[in-house]
């Protein structure tokens, strides 16, 4: 039965700094991750991997591992070769793609390389196993560095091809030869982009469990692509798609390294299949340094051409990308990332680049946070830079100098981007002032008369997001998102995407609650299972609010339709005179009202039923952008170095961002700040260190560095807010902009304090030992 | 990242931790496990049995007598950094442990535990050199003492007999007049130091009448800087003098060469963090 209710005061939540609904149980430890799974008879696997770089595989010996109580099974690359390739989405005409096996058969390529899979009653048992497997390996030479890999007669990683070249990428537009003849002033740097372990909290780990009865698999997988990974399990097993189900259940932290189809994965399927046992496999710290992709991997060489009034005219980027020995998903495209976001934020007139990428005895390199953004963004803020002092202008001034006008929008970049909307002047502005540019020059010019090394390091940075128009993806760009309305009024969402930290869960109520003028406790936003969800495309390049949350938002205008029908139809009225405001349908021509509750009562109840109308309130819809989403911003600091010791010191750090229209200011910045962190760690400690044998130097905790709460500055956060135009919210995605804007800031403040010394680069890391090198060098010459 | 497998025992008194060590040669002795629990699970050391010292109640405490502070081995570096004893009458020893690794670790990590361990890079030594240690070892055959200089032989390597347990570290009262200071610079993964400094430094009427110094992470084992000490004694306390004197901090000394830090930078790291902790120490008077 319709009542009249009154409204009381409605709350609102978009745009408010809402605490995560997510926290509590994660804080709590009551969330399930996959290693808090358990099964009936559950077993435990475990992965012996390669010592070498490059060997071949003479003989294995498992009897002994076979014979230790508790050990089920043994699994060499033999007893799996049923189980199809490891997948890799890569369109390049020439592109090489070997044969990547779920465990290695004659040979293995990195240190690493996953060789037997041992499976036992537990995961103790399973690792005193790997002890008593004899592997013959004969090691054969290693090539390990990208540069050397590709020169004329070097050690091929597979004989099967006649070098080391896994593809070519070119890219050109303009007379960039012209341009650089032209120039009043032109410059070159070499740069060096070092391998980045992604270091989740949670390494990988995976459940599978076979159904025999109903011939069901389910894989619970810490992933961010649940769906994709179905469908890419089915054809690797080639199974039927609709009998396999993966869940994502709370994935602890991912960075791009689990958006990515694992060896690992298949394997526990193909073992839970045969031995019918529910496997689970849990990734050491140490294998995740090892073998999960490694991000970045470029040697560059960047050059530019410039009028000397500051016009900047011409770009050539040549890349070379160290991609391990095998790829893995998106291995070939990410670099390609760093091609098309190659002019950032300025008007070049015309560019030329290219790309190659190496096959290395090292693991597979692939997308981490940023994914070839902050690559181009770091090369690109460096050699600007480093024009700007050839020219004896200010590093701002340079920036304005060339950043289209507003009105210019939709911009078509160099490379063929079309950039959806920006104000770059402003968002840069704003951190200028907010750091107090002026100020700050006037203290360093202070400073070095005191012979202190103070430097002011600016980076405007652009970025590619909310991935993306499909024709641009592998797989598919879209989300899906289905609302189901109970009879209760409570809301049930649906989303394709699979958060993993971002806090869509929050996000999305949000927008739930506002648009049905609902408390945000009557909505659940489900995700990561796709026996629940229909399909989805995943969450990585900051597309879930972009993406997913614009399928939320057609979804919930179709509930509304529905609704708004039903409210006329039990008012009496027509439906052109009910409005839909803070929860209540209301009519000029009724004086009762109808909450979103009542609503949903009778659309269910269907005493009622309006004309031409179905029963239920539930909507699905897909939402396909027609573009990327391009956010930007400005990140400014400030730092002194220390001449004596080479340590950097950071006195601010000032990040204006701008990813259009915002639905919680508390996540952007959280999103801000981790992001700021993962630029630091390459900035100044972090970096995969191999040596010329292809063995991995730092890869544990004790040596590998990311940074710590005491390493990180005060973040300044403000913003911007230009709406998207390429989505119905006007959002543009921040998951990557902190790792993106950052580094170039931290790098050009180091440069830019020892530029008194006459450097204008230093290589990441930046460490203490590396600076006080650079000093040392510079005042002995 | 799984250890091997070994027992565990956690005995509450002493005699029994040291009836048990002496029953099985594969044993080891746990004392917060801060080095040995990583070693284990990179299978680096596997002890076959562990002797878990967290629950013997006599081996946590702070106490003076004759001159000492007496720290039990089970003292997390935590306590040491809070105890008021232990900050009034050993203040090096205090701020020292202020620096060891993160707040988990302090939490858990012992005295005892650390100075066994031996690590190179260890905080501990170098305050514990400044200021004149000894260490209590235990057997099930008797107890005897030793300097800490003589105690630590090399990188983990150390006087400690097997069957022997290290109870007790002794730390002679601080000085009156004397001030202190503890520096370091760490590699950021492990947080263990590149260079460490302990200073103590007496000054009277300007000059230098005593003097402490001794530096961690710079060579096979933590030592003591005699020939900075030798070049402060008897000078003006000052930028000058504390300059010349640093530049001896390694004189004598293999400095170590990793990954992380030269051997070239060390040495340099060594002389500017030791003028810099005379400077901090002579600044806080």
């Amino acid at each position: 039965m319709a009542t009249t209710t009154t409204t009381p005061e409605l709350k609102t939540y978009i745009g408010k700094r809402v605490r995560r609904v997510e926290d509590p149980r994660l804080i709590t430890g009551t969330a399930t991750y996959v290693d808090d799974i358990r099964k009936p008879g559950m077993l435990h696997a475990a992965v012996l991997r390669s010592p070498y770089a490059a060997a071949k595989i003479t003989g294995i010996a498992i009897e002994k591992a076979l014979a230790l109580p508790g050990v089920k099974a043994v699994y060499t690359g033999k007893d799996v070769a049923a189980v199809g390739p490891v997948p890799c989405a890569g369109s390049m005409e020439d592109l090489r793609i070997p044969d990547h096996r779920i465990l290695a058969r004659e040979r293995v390529y990195y240190v690493g390389h996953p060789v037997v899979a041992v499976v036992a009653t537990d995961r103790y048992i399973a690792a005193d196993a790997l002890d008593l497997i004899e592997v013959d390996y004969e090691p054969t030479e290693v090539i390990s560095d990208p540069e050397e890999a590709l020169k004329d007669g070097a050690v091929r990683v597979h004989p099967e091809y006649p070098d080391n070249v896994a593809f070519t990428y070119k890219q050109a537009k303009g007379d960039v030869d012209k341009a650089f003849e032209e120039a009043d002033f032109t410059c070159e740097e070499r740069i060096l982009v070092p391998r980045l372990a992604p270091i989740p909290m949670e390494t990988r780990g995976v459940v599978a469990d076979w159904d025999e009865g109903a011939k069901e698999l389910t894989l619970y997988s810490s992933t961010q692509i649940p769906h994709l990974l179905k469908t890419q399990l089915a054809l690797q097993l080639d199974m039927p798609e609709h009998h396999i189900r993966v869940i994502a259940p709370e994935v602890g932290g991912g960075f791009g390294s689990k958006c990515n189809v694992w060896a690992e994965e298949a394997l526990a399927c193909f073992v839970a299949m045969d031995l019918k046992k529910p496997i689970k496999w849990i990734e050491s710290r140490r294998e995740s340094i090892q073998v999960v992709a490694h991000g970045r991997a470029h040697v560059d060489t960047i050059e530019i051409a410039a009028k000397k009034d500051g016009t900047l005219t011409g770009l050539k980027l040549h890349i070379v990308c160290d991609i391990g020995a095998h790829h893995q998903l998106l291995t070939p495209i990410i670099p390609t990332l760093a091609v098309l976001m190659l002019p950032g934020l300025y008007k070049f007139r015309s560019f030329k680049a290219s790309l190659v990428g190496a096959f290395t005895n090292r693991a597979p390199s692939d997308l981490y946070r940023g994914a070839g953004r902050p690559e181009a963004t770091y090369v690109l803020e460096r050699i600007v830079d480093k024009m700007a002092r050839i020219l004896g202008m200010d590093p701002a001034e340079i920036r304005f100098k060339n950043f289209p006008e507003p009105a210019e929008f939709p911009f078509e970049t160099v490379t063929g981007l079309q950039y959806d909307s920006g104000d770059y002047a402003a968002a840069f502005h704003k951190a200028l002032d907010k750091i107090d540019y002026k100020a700050c020059r006037e203290e360093q010019k202070k400073a070095r008369a005191e012979g202190r090394l103070y430097g002011i390091g600016i980076s405007t940075y652009g970025e590619l997001c909310a991935f993306g128009p499909s024709p641009a993806t592998p797989a598919g760009g879209w989300e899906c998102a289905s609302v189901n309305v109970k009879a209760t009024g409570k809301v049930e969402v649906l989303t394709g995407i699979s958060p993993h930290g971002q806090g869509e869960e929050t996000s999305f109520s949000q927008m739930v609650a506002d648009a049905f003028g609902i408390p945000m406790s009557d909505v659940v936003v489900i995700h990561g299972d796709t026996a629940k969800v229909s399909y989805g495309i995943g969450t990585f390049g900051s597309r879930g609010i972009a993406i997913g949350g614009s399928a939320l938002h057609l979804a919930m205008q179709d509930i509304v339709a529905k609704a708004t029908k039903y409210a006329a139809h039990i008012l009496d009225v027509d439906a052109d005179t009910v409005t839909f405001k803070n929860g209540t349908f209301s009519s000029s021509a009724a004086e009762q009202t109808l909450s979103f509750a009542d609503v949903a009562l009778e659309t269910h109840l269907c005493r009622k039923l309006p004309p031409g109308t179905e029963p239920g309130l539930t909507a699905t819809r897909f939402f396909e952008p027609s573009n990327f989403a391009f956010p930007f911003g400005a990140h400014i600091c400030t730092v002194e170095v220390d001449q004596e010791t080479g340590e950097t010191t950071i006195l601010r750090f000032v990040a204006v961002d701008d990813c259009g229209k915002i639905i919680n200011p508390l996540l952007v910045e959280g999103q801000i700040h981790g992001g700021v962190a993962q630029g630091l760690g390459p900035a100044f400690m972090e970096g995969v260190i191999y040596d010329e044998e292809g063995q991995l130097l730092n890869g544990t905790m004790m040596d590998y560095a990311i940074p710590k709460a005491r390493h990180m500055p005060w973040i300044e956060t403000d913003r911007t807010e230009t709406p998207s135009t390429v989505n119905p919210l006007g959002v543009k995605g921040v998951g990557e902009a902190g790792t993106i804007g950052s580094l170039p800031a931290f790098v050009n403040a180091v440069v830019d304090a020892l530029s008194p010394l006459g450097v204008d680069h230093v290589d990441i890391p930046m460490t203490p030992q590396s600076i006080w090198r650079v000093i040392q060098e510079r005042s002995r010459s | 990242m799984i250890p091997a497998r070994f027992e565990y025992s956690a005995p509450e008194t002493l005699s029994e931790a040291l009836r048990l060590l002496g029953s099985d040669g594969e044993a080891k002795v746990l004392a917060g496990g801060q080095s040995l629990v990583p070693m284990m699970k990179f299978r680096l050391a596997q002890p076959g049995h562990l002797i878990d010292l967290a629950r013997i109640p006599d081996l946590n405490f702070v106490a003076e007598e004759n001159g000492a502070i007496r720290i039990g081995a089970m003292t997390t570096h935590n306590q040491v950094e809070t105890s008021a004893l232990i900050r009034e009458k050993c203040p090096l020893l205090a701020k020292t442990a202020a620096h060891i690794g993160d707040v988990q670790v302090r939490n858990r990590g012992t005295i005892g535990g650390s100075v066994v361990h031996a690590d190179p890079a260890a905080d501990y030594p170098a305050a514990l050199l400044a200021m004149e240690a000894k260490v209590k070892l235990v057997s099930a055959s008797g107890e005897r003492m030793a300097g800490l200089d003589e105690f630590l032989v090399d990188a983990l390597t150390t006087l400690l007999e097997e069957g022997e347990i290290l109870t007790e570290v002794h730390v002679p009262l601080e000085r009156a007049g004397v001030l202190t200071a503890y520096r370091t610079l760490v590699q950021p993964a492990s947080g263990f130091a590149m260079a460490g400094v302990g200073v103590r430094l007496g000054v009277e009427n300007g000059t230098i009448t005593f003097a402490r110094v001794a530096l961690t992470g710079v060579g096979s084992k933590p030592y003591r800087a005699t020939a900075v000490e030798q070049a402060l004694v008897g000078q003006g306390a000052g930028a000058e003098t504390f300059a010349a004197a640093a530049a001896h901090a390694t004189d004598g000394v293999d400095a170590l060469s990793d990954m992380h830090a030269s051997a070239e930078y060390r040495v340099n790291l060594a002389a500017v963090q030791v003028r810099r902790a005379l400077e901090d120490a002579a600044g806080s008077a």
